[in-house]
């Protein structure tokens, strides 16, 4: 009896944190919450230095992938002196086109000052916002929008 | 005694004003269900005129053509119903000089539009009618003479004419939307400025395509637009002169410049200006060059767009934490959201008529084109869709137009942009056609006040 009731309540607290861990991040397939986890897009500056980072819907704050990911190429620009970069900002078509413009601005802004942080000068960096103009995935869902929305680092010479 | 007298006299004085001017009327503010039904008879042409506008024009009968632009307008606009010219039994030289009413009451025509048109010193000279058949008299007489390439741009002028005279507003028929031509991929799209005339005729495309364009606008003369280029990778707001195709960069600014606008005056220019990660709306004297700053926020401040009076300015900020629509005097002081519904506000334009602002808003993963006061009330959402954005106000402040883009798969199967209007009933919702895809459009004011 008493087990019995015991086992259930355990039953419902294994239960309810299911629940609770699935609203607080779910991570379905190649996204987390609705950022972007997957790889097929990624594209290499060099051996294991992702070129991208993704960002939530309205979002421009680095998730802890992305400030990794930035931190490899922080690491890859020290020693690569000569090489400058472009921030390629990008949105989601889900926005209005001048917003997304400004969004995308932002986004790029977000991972150069990142880069900075890590002792990358600016004047290295510049940044350019395509709002919704160049998605990577033309796919109406959000698997395609969450590959979107991101800032990619490009070598300007 | 005298007084009720005077009074009675007063007062059929009045019923008889009231009704020698109501006879026929439209009513526009309103979702009209029951458009108007009137005939609009080819223009009549005489033998020489009409041999010599087969030389110059290769159209066979300039008169019926010309009848069709009006037909065609008439009908789109949602508020008239043009008859079938097959059951007209007058000819129209004779229903222009003397129209018999009977036969026009018997298919129903309510209103008659008759006209001739005539080559004088080799230009065309047009002469039209608009009759009211029930009260079998002539309401409007009106003449004009002008190029004869100008011939669609005569169709629309009397349209312009008919509708004002009918519903007692300004028309918007001969104007022009300049637009974005778009095609191939949707991953690496290219983009054109084309413009055309308000129904789709006489498209031109005013850039290659190899650079990125975006959100053109006239300026209140029609004569230039500015818009956003990504000309050598730097995005940045452009002026071009349509006439002779002269661009310039507007300002000097160390970064990404968009959302451009004209103020009400032409004289300025007011646009976003995105630096470090943080946009604010900026004006420059086009004369004097000089740059202003008018919002200064560390959140996104753009779409900026004047009051008429050019006294406001109405944008998009997210300084709420989400997109949401303000309005400031146009010196940046007075800041106020106006926007407080569920969901996301963008895109806000100040009507021309000044009272009402149109906008896109998106909720729960539908977008809507819709209208408020420009204190916030009266929200009125008039279209939803899977994407559609960006209205531009018709110069009498009646119609929105917009665009709208389709679901597709990740291929992109499936995409297309294309523009829509509607009326500010939210009635007479209508795909605008265009010669490609198109997305961006902005309406021209009347190009003959």
């Amino acid at each position: 009896m008493n087990l019995n009731k015991i086992f259930r309540n355990t039953l419902l607290v294994i239960s309810a944190s299911i629940l609770l861990s699935a609203c607080a991040v779910k991570t379905t397939g190649k996204m987390q919450g609705d950022v972007y986890t997957g790889k097929d897009t990624v594209e290499y500056l060099a051996s294991g230095v992702p070129d991208r980072v993704f960002f939530a819907t309205n979002e421009t704050v680095l998730t802890t992938a992305s400030r990794e990911t930035l931190r490899k190429q922080a690491s890859w620009l020290r020693k690569n002196s000569k090489i400058n970069v472009v921030l390629e900002g990008h949105a989601d078509e889900r926005g209005t086109r001048e917003y997304n413009l400004a969004l995308g601005e932002r986004r790029a802004n977000a991972a150069k000052d990142y880069l900075m942080t890590y002792g990358i000068s600016g004047n290295r960096i510049s940044v350019i916002s395509y709002g919704k103009e160049r998605p990577v995935d033309s796919g109406s869902n959000p698997l395609a929008w969450s590959k979107n929305r991101r800032s990619v680092t490009v070598k300007a010479n | 005694m005298k007084k009720i007298i005077f009074l009675i006299y007063v007062c059929l004085f009045i019923f008889n004003w009231g009704k020698a001017w109501s006879l026929i009327e439209v009513d526009i503010t309103r979702g009209n269900l029951n458009p108007l039904p009137l005939a609009v008879s080819p223009l009549s042409v005489d033998q020489n005129s009409r041999e010599k506008f087969k030389d110059l024009l290769k159209l066979d009968d300039i008169g019926l053509e010309i009848s069709k632009v009006v037909e065609n307008n008439l009908r789109q606009s949602g508020l008239f119903n043009p008859l079938d010219q097959k059951a007209f039994l007058q000819k129209p030289d004779i229903a222009h000089i003397k129209p018999r009413f009977e036969d026009w009451a018997l298919i129903k025509a309510q209103a008659l539009i008759t006209g001739e048109v005539k080559i004088v010193e080799e230009k065309l000279r047009v002469e039209f009618r608009l009759w009211d058949v029930l009260a079998g008299k002539e309401i409007m007489a009106l003449a004009f003479t002008t190029v004869s390439e100008n011939w669609r741009r005569v169709g629309h002028i009397i349209t312009d004419k008919v509708y004002q005279r009918l519903t007692g507003e300004k028309g918007y028929f001969d104007t022009r939307i300049i637009y974005v031509a778009e095609e191939g991929l949707k991953t690496s799209r290219i983009k054109k400025l084309a413009i055309m005339d308000q129904d789709g005729y006489n498209t031109k495309y005013l850039t290659l395509g190899n650079e990125l364009v975006l959100t053109p606008r006239f300026n209140p003369t029609n004569q230039m637009v500015t818009y956003l280029s990504y000309f050598k990778n730097l995005p940045r707001v452009y002026l071009l002169d349509i006439e002779t195709g002269i661009q310039e960069v507007v300002g000097d600014f160390p970064g990404m410049t968009f959302a451009p606008r004209f103020s009400p005056n032409g004289k300025k220019i007011i646009m976003s200006f995105a630096k470090d990660g943080n946009s604010d709306i900026y004006t420059m004297d086009l004369e004097s060059r000089e740059v202003e700053k008018i919002t200064n926020h560390p959140s996104i401040d753009t779409s900026p767009s004047y009051s008429p009076d050019g006294k406001y300015i109405c944008f998009n900020s997210d300084r709420s934490g989400y997109q949401q629509i303000y309005v400031m005097r146009s010196d940046g002081s007075k800041v106020k959201r106006i926007s407080f519904g569920n969901g996301l506000y963008g895109t806000p334009v100040w009507s021309p008529r000044g009272d009402l602002i149109a906008f896109t808003k998106l909720h729960k993963g539908k977008f809507y084109i819709g209208v408020m006061r420009t204190d916030g009330t009266g929200e009125r959402l008039l279209t939803e869709n899977y994407y559609q954005e960006a209205p531009s106000w018709s110069p009498n402040g009646r119609v929105l137009i917009f665009y709208r883009e389709t679901k597709s798969d990740s291929a992109g199967k499936g995409f297309s942009a294309k523009l829509w209007s509607i009326d500010l009933t939210g009635y007479n919702e209508r795909m605008v056609k265009t010669e490609t895809d198109a997305s961006d459009p902005s309406w021209s004011s009347l190009l003959t006040d």
